[in-house]
């Protein structure tokens, strides 16, 4: 009998030709006394011989990582100025009424489903993310150019974008900003592009290096991507001014470099959707072609349901259909598509007036109130008689401000006031509460003035 | 001509010189080629846009009622109930959700298994099935970068595509036997013997996709002693936990098996069809250590690798499963419901035979109730595939593969 004569044998008479085989096999484990009994006496796996017995820990992820070390910390007077998660006043988390109200409506409505979403995610959410970013008269939209993915959240959109370019763009150089989100140099890495750095904050302003971007940006390889935060850097909340933009601009137009750009914080930097679009839409302006990753972690609140949007602005409706094409090669393998329940509750928001109208007073009252703990802090500070130049606290925008502590003072505050941020000396604003302002102070304070 | 007027319009606005860049460029993308069809979401891409009143789609791997009706779950809608309004939306742990993730290694590894007990077992939530396979290649081409994996023949299809753009190499071993519409388990032994020692093995859990073919207990029995003899990783992708057999914890088997014989698996597990949760992406990639410390590092591991992709996974789906694990009241309702989708599927088995023999049919359609879970593999042709599109509007996948 031929045991691979599967069509006319019976599955014992395969069972035990098969069995026969490995016990007459010369690599065969231990004889007799059944095959698991056999198995037990001849166990390979005892100790010491998992494939992944060389694997070492990984370090604590520098920025979550303060959240852990914050939830251990028994003190009542802790303060987490760590991760960029909204606080309110009474330092709790908020979920926008808008929201809510989108929630509601998806449970409520009975026909609706939790089917896949297309490898691009949901279209709708696709169209009305590129119109709040680009605008909704922009000509990139209107001529059709424009390609709109839903990703997860903003590092989910660099991701996908970065590994795009590393498979059909000619520079597989990307230039980041020194500082950046801490998170880009390993996004981009891993999607196969290699990291240099361009200048950008300068300790000793507190402000931007502009000289030194040019420079580095003027020097760096024709056609190189070039990453640009939209609005509200992260971690130095330091931007170019509109005249600044202007320039890098024209330098990067003249260089024919790639933007992509990183937008995190739109409507929360000035309070105004618009205005924190500005940088990117002078450049689709001009009828070139650029990458925009966009997140509504922060603007909607939506943070742990990871909803975002990559969009590839091309020169025509032809080369943007091919390249939203070979987005989905990427992504397939990835993930297959979006989850789908944050981003319908922002498609929601954003086609209905009323809601989007309550959104941009959210989202208002979310920026205002950061910057009202902006100038408490800064106020707090002054009337301390804290050495130092504090008034890049007023003039840095966003969530996050570089206070220009080093990694010492930092260490400091956190062991004498139970104070927890990422020891670059970024704190979240948007931690602070009119309560805890005074402490914050006093730790900076004595931070500073004991290494003077 | 309209644009250009406008790229003149606002370089007089923006200054002198930003007419650089806006004419004299031309796209980067010009030599990208558009992509093919993904084979099975293309599929229902067509079906989409064929406008007759007939067509009837079979090619995606999502459960309909009986009305063709995509179904929501009852425990799902109360869940959701229970949570709208309630939680807050931060941020999860780079891990994902620590309820979801210890509710879903019992229902592989059992509820009282001695390895959840012993913490020997790293897992992280992953964006479901897809998302767990693709975090274990790149975890595997990290820290086994000599290794390929083994993938059966044939698969689902994105298998390839993962481990391929994971840049783990991957060769093929046998499984399905056309002839027999069977397991072809002489040849699957042959290719597990010859594989060089230490390989990884692909292994679907149950209700194998798309042939619906499993092996018998028996036959994993030896196929877990042959692996355990050269050594080699066996990682099982169960996606239908419950949708094959009814039984979550009888569709385990192979699993439980393998655990017993003392091999260090890794499993990726998906929601997407067991609890109807398919676009919420929820899922959950493990790997059984050695040790709670060696578990505690390769879990720091994988969450480096889920970090750079998409910082931490999505939170809805997750508090959904952990809402209906964590309540006797909706985890019973919910194996009530998996038994009857599973039920349902196997009565249109059933039928679906009886009407091909009825019909009087010339052909053997008795893999048809052999087969288990979501697929049956018709054994039809590409070129009958598309005709029965072309005439009958049923959309299929194009190797035979009927939901």
């Amino acid at each position: 009998m031929n045991p691979r004569d599967s069509s006319s044998s019976s599955p014992s008479d395969r069972r035990l030709s098969a069995l026969a085989r490995h016990l007459s096999s010369p690599s065969a484990g231990g004889v007799g006394g059944g095959v698991s009994r056999s198995l037990a006496s001849s166990s390979s796996f005892a100790r010491g011989d998992s494939v992944f017995s060389h694997v070492a820990r990984a370090p604590e992820d520098p920025i979550l990582g303060v959240t852990v070390a914050f939830n251990k910390d028994p003190s009542p007077v802790k303060l987490n100025l760590g991760v960029g998660a909204y606080r309110t006043e009474e330092g709790k988390p908020l979920v926008l009424n808008v929201v809510r109200q989108a929630e509601q409506q998806l449970i409520n409505d009975r026909a609706r489903v939790k089917e896949y979403l297309p490898i691009v995610g949901l279209v709708e959410f696709n169209k009305l993310s590129a119109k709040l970013i680009f605008g909704a008269d922009s000509p990139a939209i209107l001529e059709n150019r424009v390609t709109t993915v839903q990703c997860l959240s903003g590092t989910g959109s660099l991701r996908v974008g970065g590994e795009f370019l590393a498979r059909h763009y000619h520079q597989h150089t990307i230039y980041i900003p020194k500082p950046t989100w801490g998170n880009h140099p390993k996004v981009f890495t891993l999607a196969g592009l290699s990291v240099k750095y361009y200048r950008y904050y300068d300790p000793a302003t507190r402000g931007l290096d502009f000289q030194g971007l040019l420079e580095d940006l003027g020097s760096a390889p024709l056609g190189a991507v070039v990453l640009l935060h939209a609005c509200a850097h992260n971690p130095t909340g330091v931007d170019p001014t509109i005249q600044q933009w202007e320039q890098i601009r024209q330098l990067i137009r003249s260089r024919r470099q790639l933007p992509f750009f990183d937008s995190a914080y739109q409507g929360f930097a000035s309070g105004n959707l618009d205005a924190d679009a500005q940088s990117i839409r002078s450049f689709v302006a001009d009828g070139g072609e650029c990458l925009v990753a966009q997140s509504y972690a922060k603007n909607m609140g939506l943070y742990g349901e990871r909803v975002g949007a990559l969009s590839i602005v091309c020169r025509t409706a032809d080369v943007a259909g091919r390249v939203e094409s070979q987005l989905k090669l990427v992504i397939r393998p990835m993930y297959s598509n979006p989850p789908i329940h944050g981003a319908s509750i922002v498609a929601a928001i954003l086609r209905d007036r009323e809601m989007y109208n309550e959104w941009t007073i959210e989202l208002k009252a979310m920026a205002d109130r950061i910057i009202s703990m902006r100038h408490q802090l800064f106020d707090a500070l002054r009337a301390r008689g804290t050495p130092g130049d504090w008034s890049h606290i007023i003039k840095q925008i966003g969530m996050f401000t570089f206070t220009g502590l080093n990694s010492q003072q930092v260490a400091f505050m956190t062991k004498e006031y139970h104070i927890y941020m990422t020891s670059d000396g970024r704190i979240s604003m948007a931690g602070l509460s009119s309560k805890t302002v005074p402490h914050l102070a006093d730790a900076i304070h004595a931070a500073v003035a004991r290494a003077v | 001509m309209a644009a250009a007027v406008r790229a003149g319009v606002s370089g007089r606005i923006l200054g002198r010189g930003s007419a650089v860049g806006a004419r004299s460029m031309s796209s980067w993308w010009r030599s990208v080629e558009p992509a093919p069809k993904d084979p099975i979401l293309g599929v229902t891409e067509a079906f989409l846009a064929d406008p007759s009143p007939d067509k009837v789609n079979v090619g995606v791997g999502a459960y309909r009622d009986d009305n063709g009706k995509p179904v929501v779950l009852e425990c799902v809608r109360e869940a959701e109930r229970r949570i709208a309004g309630n939680q807050n939306m931060e941020y999860l742990p780079m891990g994902g959700s620590v309820k979801m993730v210890e509710e879903t290694l019992k229902l592989a590894y059992g509820e009282d298994s001695e390895f959840i007990k012993d913490k020997r077992i790293a897992a992280v939530q992953a964006l479901s099935g897809t998302g767990a396979c693709r975090l274990f290649a790149d975890f595997q081409k990290r820290f086994s970068p000599d290794s390929q994996i083994y993938i059966p023949v044939p698969t689902w299809a994105n298998h390839h595509n993962i481990w391929r753009d994971a840049h783990v190499p991957q060769r093929t071993y046998h499984y399905y036997h056309p002839e027999s519409k069977g397991l072809d388990f002489a040849a699957l032994m042959d290719d597990v013997k010859n594989a060089p020692n230490g390989s990884f093995f692909l292994l679907h859990a149950c209700a194998h996709n798309p042939t619906g073919v499993d092996p018998s207990e028996d036959q994993w029995r030896e196929i877990s002693y042959q692996i355990k003899v050269k050594g080699h990783f066996p990682f099982f992708d169960m996606a239908y936990q419950g949708f094959a057999s009814g039984d979550p914890e009888r569709d385990a088997k192979a699993i439980r098996i393998f655990l017993e014989d003392g091999h260090a698996i890794g499993i990726a597990q998906s929601y997407a069809k067991n609890m109807g949760l398919y676009g919420q992406r929820v899922g959950c990639l493990s790997v059984l250590c050695e040790d709670e410390k060696q578990a505690i590092a390769v879990k720091s591991q994988l969450q480096q690798l889920a970090r750079p992709m998409y910082s931490n996974p999505p939170v809805h789906g997750a508090l959904v499963v952990s809402t209906i694990l964590g309540d006797p009241e909706l985890k019973s309702l919910w194996l009530k419901e998996v038994k009857v989708m599973a039920d349902r599927i196997i009565g249109m088995r059933t039928a679906l035979r009886e009407n091909l023999e009825k019909l009087g049919s010339p052909l053997s359609w008795k893999h048809i109730t052999e087969q288990i879970g979501m697929f049956c593999y018709s054994g039809m042709t590409p070129e009958q595939v598309d005709q029965l599109t072309k005439e009958y509007h049923i959309y299929l996948t194009r190797n035979g593969r009927i939901r």
